[in-house]
């Protein structure tokens, strides 16, 4: 080390390395910005939307080259059944569904905006309120695949349909844990105005979770 | 030269496998990404042999099984793909992207350490095929339906296939994961100074790499869980006898596997791009327009995909035709970048810039060799022929691994502290020039003549054999050049000549610290003014 090396600058020594999180403790992780969990997820979710473009591309690729969609008596399928494949007859049940989803994602939102303010019960009531309207969605879908009449394997129509309505369920699943350990550590009083991206990025999810279901159903039911 | 000092408590390493096992640090992770790579590199490079030994003469001399002959070289395909060259790119991703942008480590040390532990099991699952009755062994890309196993006589007899499949589901998520990671690292963690146009190629080069893993990896993902639901539970995704649509398979595997060339090869580009420079004792040629070549060969990647179903008469050829020619434009660009930074520069010919010189004018035969198949009437001629295989191995191995040794031989004594050996360098790079090109210089011969790739035989009347004889005896050559590098490794080891912070006189912050550095890297960092800091703090230069 020369004299001429002036220049180095030293370390930020207000950030001591902590047992614990020894990265988040330098110097650069504080410097404003969008922080390193929040991005992390929009990364993910980016990753998430490429993934059910695939699955969406599957579905129309299949569907494109079927004459009949959904699958008609022409097939040799059973008449009951091919009524059962006949979503747009009746799209009230998943319109419900669809309902419940999108109130969840609200009150996902409320639960943000409370943390926000450090109001900690808002919180913990908003997040326990999106929970159980997730596991009420979750219910309401077991509840379809037992009533509907057509497994995976009949027809490309079922196939396509289990896929995206049962990747899409257990995304929803996955998000209901992420919520369930956010209520915990909500409970836990881990969460402040100032310390709450695990809200911000899991509210994130939800929201992505949300829109794939409106995608779908315009999908399934309407189009 | 910028020795770090540091406390004794901050550079003393617990020592032992559980520490290896637990580590969170990004030096240990990238290193044990490059044990683990290599560790595949020659178990793919047996089954290599294998397949090299049995097309050697006609007839059936050592596999007498052609379904174990499929299952081999799709294995070969499989594992140097998935378990090689990407995973042991990642490694030296890991190990110099936040030391060149002077971070303590990846932004996400525990989901790196994910990243890592799920490639040795995605790899265990995928050969375990081998005592489960048979892998998978529909090749490397696993064309529906030949992959569903509904062919009676063709149908593999194991669930090699279903292991297949969850072997690339586990290495395609330690891919999005990393590639996460790496964005996150590089956008947010980069020293004070590094500015997105200071950063080094290198870094560059991981960025778009990370961008095209996290948006096409993910469609690999559905792919592979379409087919696992048409085999498993009777799913109807590509199989045209029961309604579904195989060309359905080849459009979304390729919607991965053609970025994934370019996972392959932009950091191995990088990695010479560091070296070319050091040994050339000039600065990159054009560095903002070697970094928009990069980010256009990343987004035209997106646009090429169905140059591999030319011939299914599915896709819209004059599209994809002309979108491949096109990247060759910014492939180009890099090319005079390359050749101008070394144009009247101050040559040093040691092991790594002869590497990347390798790299160069083996890419360049891939290049030129691939834009031949671009061309749509040229490709329905050459498709499926052992020309496809030269192409890719000129530019997977010619360029990659060539990459990749370049990199070894570079970056080596600063994650151990010891030089290689200059003349256990050079010979394996003779032996693995010669040996590569002596193996993979005639299929441009074999596939202009006709042969298929693939095959366990031939009649012995096609004008083949000879062909055939000097690219086994040329992969032979290759597997001899591992052995000056294991030797050489292994002396280095025990008592290599210590290397000092900065053995090359390099440009990028990795050199500024401790060899090999401390955990989290830096204790002070020299003033970042340009792209080649360590440059301007041995002239005196604070300013670019």
């Amino acid at each position: 080390m020369t004299a001429s090396s002036g220049a180095i600058t030293t370390g930020d020594p207000g950030h001591a390395v902590s047992e614990h999180n020894p990265v988040a403790g330098l110097a650069h992780d504080s410097r404003g910005g969008i922080s390193n969990p929040i991005l992390g997820m929009i990364l993910f979710i980016c990753s998430e939307v490429m993934f059910f473009s695939g699955l969406f591309a599957a579905y129309f690729s299949v569907r494109a080259s079927t004459v009949h969609w959904p699958p008609g008596v022409a097939e040799g399928v059973p008449t009951a059944l091919a009524e059962r494949f006949n979503l747009h007859a009746e799209p009230f049940y998943a319109a419900g569904l669809t309902a419940i989803l999108v109130t969840s994602s609200f009150t996902c939102q409320f639960a943000v905006w409370a943390i926000r303010r450090n109001d900690r019960t808002g919180l913990i009531r908003n997040i326990a309120v999106t929970l159980i309207l997730g596991i009420v969605f979750l219910l309401g879908q077991v509840y379809d695949y037992s009533t509907i009449g057509f497994g995976i394997s009949d027809t490309p129509f079922g196939t396509t349909f289990y896929t995206l309505t049962g990747f899409h369920g257990a995304h929803v699943f996955g998000g209901a844990v992420m919520l369930s350990v956010i209520l915990y550590r909500g409970l836990a009083g881990q969460f402040s105005s100032r310390h709450h991206d695990a809200v911000e990025a899991v509210s994130l999810y939800w929201h992505f979770v949300d829109v794939v279901w409106i995608a779908l159903f315009s999908t399934l039911y309407i189009l | 030269m910028a020795t770090t000092t540091l406390t004794p408590a901050a550079t003393a390493y617990r020592s032992g496998l559980y520490e290896w096992l637990t580590t969170t640090d990004h030096k240990k992770i990238g290193i044990l990404y490059l044990v683990n790579s290599f560790l595949f590199f020659f178990i793919g490079g047996i089954f290599a042999l294998l397949v090299r030994t049995e097309l050697a003469q006609p007839g059936l001399q050592i596999l007498h099984d052609e379904l174990l002959y499929n299952q081999l070289f799709t294995m070969h395909g499989t594992v140097m793909i998935f378990l090689f060259i990407i995973p042991v790119l990642v490694g030296f991703g890991n190990y110099v992207v936040p030391l060149q942008i002077g971070a303590p480590d990846m932004a996400f040390p525990r989901i790196n350490a994910l990243s890592f532990w799920m490639l040795p099991l995605g790899g265990i699952l995928l050969l375990l095929g081998f005592v489960t009755g048979g892998t998978a062994q529909a090749g490397w890309t696993s064309y529906a339906p030949l992959s569903e196993d509904r062919i009676n006589g063709l149908a593999s007899s194991g669930p090699g296939q279903d292991l297949w499949l969850m072997a690339l589901l586990l290495i395609g998520t330690s891919s999005i994961l990393g590639g996460i990671n790496f964005l996150v690292t590089i956008f947010k963690m980069r020293a004070p100074g590094m500015t997105m146009f200071r950063m080094p190629i290198l870094v560059w080069t991981v960025l778009v790499t990370s961008v095209l893993v996290v948006m096409a990896t993910p469609v690999l993902t559905s792919a592979l869980i379409m087919l696992f639901i048409d085999r498993n539970y009777g799913g109807h995704f590509f199989d045209p006898s029961t309604g579904g649509n195989a060309i359905l398979w080849q459009n979304v595997f390729w919607f991965y596997s053609h970025p994934a060339v370019y996972i392959m090869v932009l950091p191995a580009m990088g990695m010479i791009s560091e070296i070319l420079p050091v040994f050339s004792r000039k600065p990159l040629f054009g560095y903002k327009a070697f970094v928009f070549a990069t980010a256009g060969i990343g987004a035209l990647g997106f646009s090429v995909w169905a140059h591999h179903m030319f011939t299914t008469g599915h896709v819209f050829l004059p599209f994809f035709s002309l979108m491949t020619f096109l990247i060759a434009v910014p492939t180009g660009v890099k090319m005079f970048n390359w050749i101008f930074t070394l144009f009247r520069g101050k040559l040093t010919f040691s092991t790594p810039l002869l590497f990347a010189l390798g790299f160069l004018s083996m890419f360049l035969i891939g290049g030129i060799n691939g834009a031949f198949s671009a061309a749509v009437p040229v490709d329905f001629a050459l498709q499926d022929t052992y020309w496809v295989v030269a192409h890719l191995h000129y530019v997977l191995f010619g360029g990659s691994v060539f990459g990749v040794m370049a990199g070894l031989y570079y970056w080596f004594p600063k994650m151990t502290g010891r030089m290689l050996n200059e003349t256990l360098g050079k010979t394996q790079f003779v032996l693995m020039f010669v040996g590569f090109n002596m193996t993979f210089f005639p299929m441009h011969q074999l596939g202009l003549a006709g042969m298929p790739r693939r095959i366990a035989d031939y009649a012995s009347n096609m004008g083949w054999n000879d062909l055939n004889l000097l690219a086994t005896v040329g992969g032979f050559m290759i597997a001899s050049s591992m052995i000056p590098l294991l030797w050489n490794i292994f002396l280095s080891l025990r008592a290599g000549k210590p290397a000092g912070d900065d053995p090359w006189e390099a440009n990028t912050l990795e050199w500024a610290t401790t060899s090999p550095p401390p955990p989290y890297n830096f204790d002070r960092l020299p003033e970042i003014r340009s792209e080649r800091p360590l440059f301007d703090l041995r002239h005196g230069r604070t300013s670019h």
